[in-house]
């Protein structure tokens, strides 16, 4: 549901989304040669890439910048929209592989520049002075943090301000897990308005609403922008002592971008700049959340033009298309990658005792590393797109192949080792004749669990610019839209499954006949 | 009698084996006579299992030395004496993901023999233990215990070694396959002259095979002797009471009265 999420929910590393991994950098010499194959091809006229984060008003923004830019004629765009979160966005632009993205005043002072002093557009483009980034002009609206209650107990218990709660310890709340850990959130609420309720839950936003409108609780937390706003009798309490940090959206861009695209830039800030305030922002983010259209569709409607001529449909179409070759790429890759890395480790582990452990606990640890925290460390060393991603997903998909390949050489029966030793075999003859085809079972059965599960991680590739069926699945998160979700999930599950199939086949090539021929007499 | 391989004698001197402070072989001193078939017998544990894995330089002893044909067994040398030891164990030790034809095969394709010669000699083979077409087109898995050992029993005379080290190999069989193939392993050996080295738990079979018998228990020889030594002059208590625990064998009446 990130659809729900503020903006300023996300900072580098979040916690939030589960995944494993971490960081050996001699993967990338297998991969390398492989993904920067397919980035090479697309380079004739200049090209603009416009970023934008993984939640509905940022779709919005980045494919209204998009398609400002397209209209100009000054470049073709390339729309790396969804990005993970914002130090994925962040570095992205930092280190070129984006030219802009829609991001908030808060969120650079205190995600970014970690200086809350640095409040206003000016201070922060002063901070900013060096890196080669800047602001365009503030847009209009601030998407903070509020807090909300129902109208009807607002008009009973005459709550028109934060500070009317402190009256009302008796009221329960339930807030969303970004909001209750983060220092600008509940707790520093709390103590900057001396508040005190009976019960604070932590919830998934998107399900507060309903609790809210059920009377389970008086108080939700919500941002100023959202889209549900327009359409439920909420009312909103003022920050009558001004604790919540101002959101202005505004325009995060690379300095060289406004020096080689100028009339591209001219053109954002005359349709841009004060030019969408809180409601219309909360109106278009409602268009796309609650009515179901498109982000094309609603960038459109802003612009005042037709809108995409593509039939939804038959866009959706092409998209899965691509998207599967894409899917496919970053599997078969990675595997690759991750199967002639896992199985020398493997052996590699078997051979050496104590090296074997250090090597299994390490290649266990990679799998904690969460996936966002992991593709934010592999931007500053492969940028954004498909190689970072591949990096990752090999990572990713190391340890069952390892550990498989591991456990089958040393459940190897000593004598047949010795035999092999007696029959005058040497060290490489014994590996490839005896030990490998010996464990094969296990290291197929690895290889297997690492397909399946490849499948599935390599949706999150999407979060880094690397395409596939999560792009579909990100985007229909941000837009609440089931059947874009299912249009990236129904595939990658029908594509474990084939995948599934097919190693079964390999099995047969590469597992020898006498051992299933043991294995079904021993059943 | 003229041994066929005269270097091939087989020679511990003073040898000890400990495993984690249990001492296998302890401070053995004898010698395996070229061109002869030698039986180690004794019950499981004594030790016998063990000689044989240190003859092979599969183990190093921890004291005294192994010579082999009068050089010394490395436990690290193994390659250099490989081509010279055939190893036949209990279950056969056949690799199961190998067809029949494959295991018997792999020490002379480790050593790049060609196609040809490698049908040749497996043709030999076959005839020696009776096998037609088609057995060894199998896996291990597809065979009978006896027809296992018998395509172990190629494996290890695959390079024609002049020693032949065999652990147990009628172990794990049933007593008519068993007596069956121990009368066609001696019709094998007898004529080839080679230096045999088999261990078992069995007195008929000790009986059966062994020109000497070698007695073990508890790491050292009891005594050694023709089978007829040790059932008329036994040189101790144990000798009786290991030879009277199993059933008396026709030959053993024979001798005692």
């Amino acid at each position: 549901m990130m659809r729900t999420t503020p903006p300023h929910v996300s900072t580098p590393g979040t916690r939030r989304s589960s995944g494993r991994a971490q960081a050996i950098t001699a993967l990338a010499a297998v991969i390398l040669p492989l993904a920067w194959g397919q980035a090479a091809c697309t380079e004739a006229r200049p090209t603009v890439r416009v970023g934008s984060k993984t939640f509905t008003e940022s779709y919005i923004l980045g494919e209204i910048v998009a398609e400002v830019i397209e209209r100009t004629g000054e470049a073709r765009v390339e729309r790396k929209l969804g990005l993970g979160d914002t130090g994925i966005a962040y570095r992205a632009v930092a280190h070129g592989d984006i030219d802009l993205y829609p991001e908030y005043t808060g969120t650079l002072s205190q995600a970014i520049l970690k200086d809350p002093s640095a409040r206003t557009v000016a201070e922060i483009r002063r901070e900013l002075a060096g890196t080669g980034l800047t602001l365009g002009s503030p847009v209009g609206f601030n998407n903070t943090y509020a807090l909300a209650v129902r109208q009807e107990m607002a008009k009973r218990l005459r709550l028109s301000s934060i500070s009317d709660l402190t009256r009302h310890p008796e009221l329960t709340a339930a807030f969303s897990s970004g909001f209750t850990d983060r220092e600008d959130g509940w707790p520093g609420l709390r103590r900057h308005y001396g508040l005190d309720l009976a019960d604070v839950r932590v919830m998934e936003h998107a399900l507060t609403y309903e609790a809210l409108a059920q009377g389970e609780v008086d108080v939700i937390d919500i941002y100023s922008t959202d889209g549900k706003l327009e359409r439920l009798d909420l009312a909103i309490l003022d920050d009558d002592r001004q604790f919540f940090p101002a959101y202005h959206a505004v325009l995060l861009v690379r300095e060289d971008f406004i020096s080689r695209f100028p009339r591209s830039w001219r053109a954002l800030e005359g349709q841009l700049a004060g030019g969408i305030d809180d409601r219309q922002m909360s109106r278009l983010n409602a268009l796309a959340d609650l009515d179901g259209q498109g982000i094309a569709q609603v960038a459109a409607t802003f612009l005042g033009s037709d809108g995409p001529d593509d039939l939804r449909e038959r866009r959706l179409v092409r998209d899965v298309l691509d998207l599967t070759v894409d899917h496919i790429y970053l599997v078969l890759v990675s595997l690759g990658a991750a199967v002639l890395l896992g199985v020398p480790l493997g052996i590699l582990a078997a051979r050496h005792e104590g090296l074997g452990q250090a090597e299994l606990v390490a290649v266990g640890i990679l799998q904690t590393i969460p996936s966002l925290a992991l593709l934010c460390f592999m931007i500053p060393l492969f940028g954004i797109g498909k190689l970072p991603a591949l990096v990752a997903l090999s990572l990713y998909a190391l340890l069952p192949i390892v550990r498989n390949t591991y456990t089958g050489l040393i459940g190897i029966d000593r004598q047949l080792l010795e035999i092999a030793g007696v029959l005058g075999l040497s060290r490489w003859q014994r590996l490839t004749r005896i030990e490998l085809p010996l464990s094969s079972l296990h290291i197929m059965a690895g290889i297997k669990t690492s397909a399946v599960w490849t499948v599935g991680t390599a949706t999150l590739a999407a979060f880094i610019g690397g395409g596939g069926y999560g792009d579909l699945i990100v985007r229909g998160l941000a837009l609440d839209d089931l059947s874009l979700i299912l249009s990236g999930a129904v595939p990658a599950a029908l594509m474990a499954l084939v995948i599934h199939g097919l190693f079964e086949l390999v099995d047969r090539v590469v597992i020898p006949k006498g051992l299933r021929k043991t294995l079904s007499t021993s059943l | 009698m003229e041994p066929l391989h005269p270097g091939s004698a087989i020679q511990l001197e003073d040898v000890t084996k400990v495993f984690d402070g249990v001492v296998a072989v302890d401070r053995l001193t004898v010698l395996f006579e070229s061109g002869r078939t030698h039986v180690l017998l004794g019950s499981s544990g004594c030790g016998k299992s063990t000689i044989l894995r240190l003859i092979l330089g599969l183990l190093p002893p921890d004291g005294g030395t192994v010579r082999v044909g009068g050089q010394a067994v490395d436990a690290s040398g193994r390659p250099g004496l490989s081509g010279r030891m055939g190893y036949v164990v209990q279950e056969g030790g056949l690799y199961p993901h190998l067809t029949a034809y494959r295991n018997v095969s792999l020490a002379a394709e480790a050593r790049r023999w060609g196609g040809e010669r490698i049908r040749a000699r497996i043709g030999e083979l076959a005839r020696l233990v009776g096998f037609g077409d088609g057995i060894l087109r199998s896996y291990p898995a597809e065979l009978s215990g006896g027809q296992r050992q018998r395509v172990s029993l190629m494996r290890a005379l695959m390079l024609d070694p002049p020693i032949l080290l065999l652990d147990e190999p009628l172990g794990s069989l049933d007593p008519l396959v068993r007596a069956d193939l121990q009368q066609q392993l001696k019709e094998i050996f007898t004529p080839m002259g080679k230096t045999v080295v088999l261990v078992t738990h069995d007195i008929r079979e000790a009986a059966f095979f062994g020109s000497t018998i070698t007695l073990m228990t508890g790491g050292r020889i009891v005594q050694r002797g023709s089978f007829a030594d040790l059932v008329r002059r036994p040189a101790s208590e144990f000798v009786t009471a290991f030879l009277s625990a199993q059933a008396p064998t026709p030959e053993m009446r024979e001798l005692l009265h």
